[in-house]
């Protein structure tokens, strides 16, 4: 790739926080590094799947109003995860992680259960039971 | 990492833990005396990246060489400059759960050798880096997993149907730009690496091939556009499923010829 071909898609997927560093020839056919803001193919593959991700979360989020889900099953999406990984960071058991998706096994926990998955999702008790969100 | 310690006579002492503060009580002690460590993360928990970019990625290589107020300071591979991370985030990262799980690993180096001969290591590293790709026996890595992949690009359409094809399309894309630090999937890095080996090891050819690298380098991010028009719907004339899978092909092709020409280097 030459240095002038790298190219500089802002989609704001970086966030400005920082640019991407490229490796390119320069005219001297010298290879640099070059910072670059995006591309428009790996754009175009990242919207899709958060895209996906995001009609998952709102399924899961419906289901939840709906009285079908429990929230951890809302904040388990909202965090990329899957029932095993939340398991494992949670420290409970995976079948019982199932269980608690459940809307009237919810409801029963203890509340130092509900402080396990309240502290993976970072979020406090009452969050987790109000399903509100928090800016991270 | 431990392989191309070895070959540059550097002692390097990996660790793993599985007490969380004592991890990072051990990283403490380490960077006080001034040696950067190299550490395992999750990315999720990296909050300097953007939020788009953090996924339930467990092998990230950063490395923190200082602290400053409490916080560590970072140099991340993706990153065009240096950053910072707090204590409890930095422990999250290196405590994410999963697969492959962390378990706060670090690695830093405790003795370097006086005199660096780099020449041996370099043709090492290249034979072992060919090895790998032209001659593992196992169809799922190098030239063979190009091609497994390419039949199995070709049968993705009628497989899964249109949109979760799509989607497999993109995850490719994802895999060969973003995780491949420096573009097509580490080729660029390989060829600039190429480019100083000729310096050193004073061969002139290898100058040629890592401008073929670089050209292999650029049918890759071809290939990632042709997928990207895929995604959007905009595909070009003859553009397909069936095209990329052959581009692949060819990739593999090209590959082939270049590493088995490399495998032949030999010190001088």
């Amino acid at each position: 790739m030459r240095k002038d071909k790298v190219p500089q898609d802002d989609e704001k997927i970086l966030e400005d926080k920082f640019k991407v560093v490229k490796y390119a020839v320069n005219q001297q056919g010298e290879y640099e590094k070059v910072p670059s803001v995006g591309w428009e193919p790996e754009n175009v593959a990242l919207k899709q799947v958060w895209d996906e991700i995001n009609q998952d979360i709102e399924d899961a989020c419906q289901k939840v109003n709906e009285g079908k889900l429990s929230p951890i099953a809302y904040f388990m999406k909202k965090n990329l995860m899957d029932e095993k990984l939340l398991a494992a960071h949670a420290g409970i058991n995976r079948w019982f992680v199932k269980w608690h998706m459940r809307p009237g096994k919810f409801r029963k926990l203890r509340r130092k259960t509900l402080e396990r998955y309240a502290d993976v999702f970072k979020i406090t008790v009452d969050d987790l039971w109000h399903m509100q969100e928090q800016e991270t | 990492m431990a392989r191309g310690a070895k070959r540059l006579n550097i002692k390097v002492k990996t660790q793993k833990f599985r007490n969380p503060h004592k991890a990072m009580k051990a990283l403490d002690r380490v960077i006080e005396k001034g040696t950067p460590v190299g550490m395992l993360t999750s990315v999720f928990y990296l909050p300097y990246l953007p939020s788009a970019l953090r996924f339930h990625f467990n092998a990230h290589n950063i490395i923190v060489y200082g602290k400053e107020n409490g916080h560590y300071l970072v140099s991340d591979p993706v990153m065009d400059h240096t950053t910072t991370i707090s204590y409890d985030d930095l422990l999250r990262a290196r405590f994410a759960k999963g697969y492959p799980s962390p378990s706060g690993r670090m690695y830093y180096p405790v003795e370097l050798p006086k005199d660096l001969d780099l020449r041996k290591p370099i043709v090492k590293g290249m034979k072992w880096t060919a090895n790998n790709i032209v001659r593992v026996p196992v169809p799922i890595f190098g030239i063979r997993g190009m091609r497994y992949v390419a039949k199995r690009i070709r049968q993705w359409p009628d497989k899964l149907g249109e949109r979760k094809a799509i989607l497999y399309l993109g995850n490719l894309i994802r895999m060969q730009e973003e995780i491949g630090t420096g573009g097509a999937g580490f080729r660029f890095i390989f060829a600039a690496f190429l480019q100083e080996a000729a310096q050193e090891l004073q061969q002139e050819w290898l100058e040629d091939a890592s401008k073929e690298m670089t050209g292999i380098g650029d049918q890759w991010r071809e290939l990632a556009f042709a997928a990207g028009r895929i995604c959007k719907n905009r595909a070009a004339d003859g553009e397909n499923f069936e095209s990329i899978a052959n581009m692949m092909k060819q990739q593999a092709d090209l590959e082939q010829a270049f590493f088995t020409k490399l495998q032949n280097i030999q010190l001088r």
